[in-house]
């Protein structure tokens, strides 16, 4: 139900104790990992105010993954769509290439904090099994990435990109094969293994407190937003912009702007082949309430319940549910789901490439496409704060491919 | 009463002094046809409960062997309506045996959770066992049930605190699934030992019955279970047999007495 605008200004955003955001969220798990999840729900709520902690993740954030990213003006881009003024937060400048490093830098830091000297990550498209086996690798840990065989096949780059940093790539031949079976692959590791073993999720998705504890270190991308929007023109944003596909770089921008309601937040699902077919993966914005992995949440299901097959251009996009916290932000009106195709997002690609000599990568083309469209509609005085997620090198073939080139 | 049928199988089973054989399939699993047959010669063989799985796309506390006996029974049709036709079907010639449904709970919330109950109550399912539903999830699904009598079985593991022994006995009735180990189903690290342990650990929390599950895929396994659990509970060995044997389903119900019956006697042997 959407609140008002003076209720949206007074709430606190956290979870309940329960790990819930409004109906959403929550322990939706078998009991074996109960225990674990309580342990690590305990050891975060103790590390989070730990001074010691949280200066040695700042520390990382700035020597080795390189931030603050900066916020930068596409005025080439902005001129060309004749609207606000499109401002792109660097996310692809980060070390490994997108967002997903800020996450496993903390929880690989809560790992060693917990003393498990194992850890477990799932991936779709690689960013994120790249981005923890970089971290493991730093920090001395096992690392063993699950991804499902159709994905190892699809993004080969990535499986030896993990491999040479020393971790084990296990391809998942079950269900349909993608990420959501490397996640089911990764929880029957994890409850196996449960007492040596820290499970780096990468996404804002699965049992509480995974959504609060990702958010909470991607949070950083907005935090900077606020003071750099200040710096460049003098407020916060009119509008931000950000794919959602597990949701963790939209609410990691999103999250700190949360109370300010003057700034319109939009979220952009891969509407794939268009959302009127089911060849997509929107679950909020066609979608209905369910339980997957760990967590209510929208998701993406048959009239029988079972999880449905999911389509979009982008790996990273391509997953069924989406984070409980995104499900409450649309009940509650505070954010706006969207969705973007296939083929909008590849023109907006092609034409960020072009105009401003950045190569995106394919999920947040999604952003951008949306981006545009919104900003057209905007006044020439106003901002648009896309989250540029992650760089495009991953997706080359892809693309090449989609237009018909060989590379090899 | 459906609602007592359980409490009344395990009451009299103790009053003779033996043991719950509780054997797992996936309803539906290869096809529909072979699952009320499959039910039958079960209890032939000495089974007391039936738990039947409602497949589910994800079951991501199962192993591979039950992840595919869902895949087939998806692919086969089946949906759970039709797991409850099964059911009804069941109860046409056996009102005695008692029937738990175990899957999760997604599918449930796609029929709605109170047409779901209604529609087990009709049918005559006596227990439900949602693997994804720890008792600190519990919503409508939990109140249409406990309106309709039927029992909600919990699962607790080598890792449950004794805090949460106590949450779970209190939420749990007709029996406690002990998760016979750390791990998903099928697994193959079965410590009798400590399982004897932790349950004589557990009964000083939980005053139902306690039957274990995991692990167990022989009659040995099933005898020493059952020397200190209240029943054993066996899945995977039965759905790897029925996977070698999807081109020939109608051999299965004899198949599955075959593993069932020695453990039957192993178990009665112990008593």
């Amino acid at each position: 139900m959407a609140l008002t605008e003076q209720e949206l200004r007074s709430l606190d955003y956290e979870p309940d104790t329960g790990g819930h955001f409004g109906d959403y969220g929550g322990r939706y798990v078998s009991e074996t990992l109960m225990a674990a999840l309580s342990e690590l729900d305990q050891n975060y709520q103790k590390l989070k105010n730990d001074p010691d902690f949280q200066r040695e993740f700042d520390a990382d954030l700035a020597s080795f993954v390189g931030r603050p990213s900066p916020l930068y003006h596409a005025e080439r881009w902005s001129k060309a769509t004749g609207g606000a003024q499109i401002y792109f937060k660097r996310e692809d400048l980060n070390h490994t290439g997108a967002h997903k490093v800020n996450n496993t830098i903390g929880q690989a830091l809560l790992a060693k904090y917990s003393r498990k000297p194992r850890v477990i990550a799932e991936t779709g498209a690689g960013q994120h099994g790249v981005a923890s086996a970089t971290v493991a690798a730093r920090l001395g840990l096992e690392c063993v990435v699950y991804m499902g065989a159709d994905d190892v096949e699809r993004q080969s780059p990535n499986v030896y990109r993990m491999k040479l940093l020393g971790a084990t790539v296990v391809p998942v031949e079950s269900g349909s094969r993608t990420l959501k079976d490397a996640l089911n692959e990764a929880m029957r590791d994890w409850v196996t293994n449960v007492d040596d073993t820290f499970y780096i999720i990468g996404t804002v998705a699965g049992p509480a407190p995974y959504p609060q504890i990702v958010r909470d270190f991607n949070a950083v991308v907005g935090r900077e937003v606020k003071w750099q929007s200040k710096e460049l023109f003098g407020q916060y944003p009119d509008a931000l912009v950000a794919c959602v596909g597990g949701g963790s770089n939209a609410i990691g921008l999103f999250y700190p702007f949360l109370k300010d309601t003057e700034v319109a937040i939009y979220g952009v699902e891969a509407a794939g082949r268009g959302l009127s077919t089911r060849q997509h993966a929107a679950p909020l914005c066609s979608g209905r309430p369910g339980v997957l992995h760990g967590a209510k949440t929208y998701l993406m299901d048959t009239n029988d319940g079972q999880i449905a097959h999911t389509h979009s251009v982008s790996a990273g996009l391509d997953y069924p549910g989406v984070g409980p916290e995104h499900a409450y932000l649309k009940d509650i009106g505070r954010a706006n789901y969207v969705g973007a195709t296939d083929e909008q997002a590849l023109c907006a690609f092609h034409e960020v490439s072009q105009v401003e000599g950045i190569i995106p990568a394919l999920e947040t083309a999604h952003a951008l496409a949306y981006a545009k469209t919104l900003a057209a509609t905007m006044r020439s005085d106003q901002t648009v704060v896309v989250n540029m997620s992650g760089r495009g090198d991953k997706d080359i073939f892809t693309v090449a491919k989609l237009d018909g080139i060989s590379l090899t | 009463m459906s609602s007592n049928r359980i409490q009344q199988r395990m009451d009299a089973l103790s009053a003779i002094g033996r043991k719950a054989l509780i054997p797992y399939i996936v309803a539906g699993d290869p096809t529909p046809s072979v699952t009320v047959p499959a039910m039958h010669a079960m209890v032939e063989a000495g089974a007391d409960i039936i738990e039947l799985g409602m497949p589910f796309s994800d079951p991501f506390a199962d192993g591979p062997v039950n992840q595919r006996g869902a895949e087939r029974a998806i692919a086969g049709g089946t949906t759970l309506r039709s797991v409850l036709d099964a059911v009804s079907k069941f109860r046409q010639t056996d009102q005695q045996t008692p029937v738990v449904l175990m899957g999760y709970l997604n599918p449930v919330i796609a029929m709605g959770e109170t047409a779901f109950c209604d529609a087990c109550e009709e049918s005559g399912v006596d227990g439900l066992l949602i693997v994804d539903m720890p008792p600190e999830e519990e919503g409508s699904l939990v109140q249409g049930a406990k309106h309709r009598g039927l029992d909600l079985i919990y699962l607790a593991a080598p890792t449950t605190t004794d805090a949460r022994l106590a949450t779970i006995g209190q939420a749990t009735s007709g029996y406690l699934y002990y998760v016979s180990l750390k791990g998903i189903t099928g697994s193959s690290k079965l410590d009798t030992g400590e399982v004897k342990e932790r349950i004589e650990h557990i009964r000083q929390h939980i005053s139902v019955p306690i039957c274990v599950g995991f692990g167990i895929r022989t009659a040995e396994d099933a005898a020493a279970i059952s020397s200190t659990a209240d029943g054993s509970i066996v899945g995977t060995v039965l759905v790897s047999q029925i996977e070698s044997l999807t081109n020939d389903p109608a051999k299965i119900p004899e198949a599955l007495q075959s593993i069932l019956k020695p453990m039957r006697e192993a178990m009665d042997a112990n008593a």
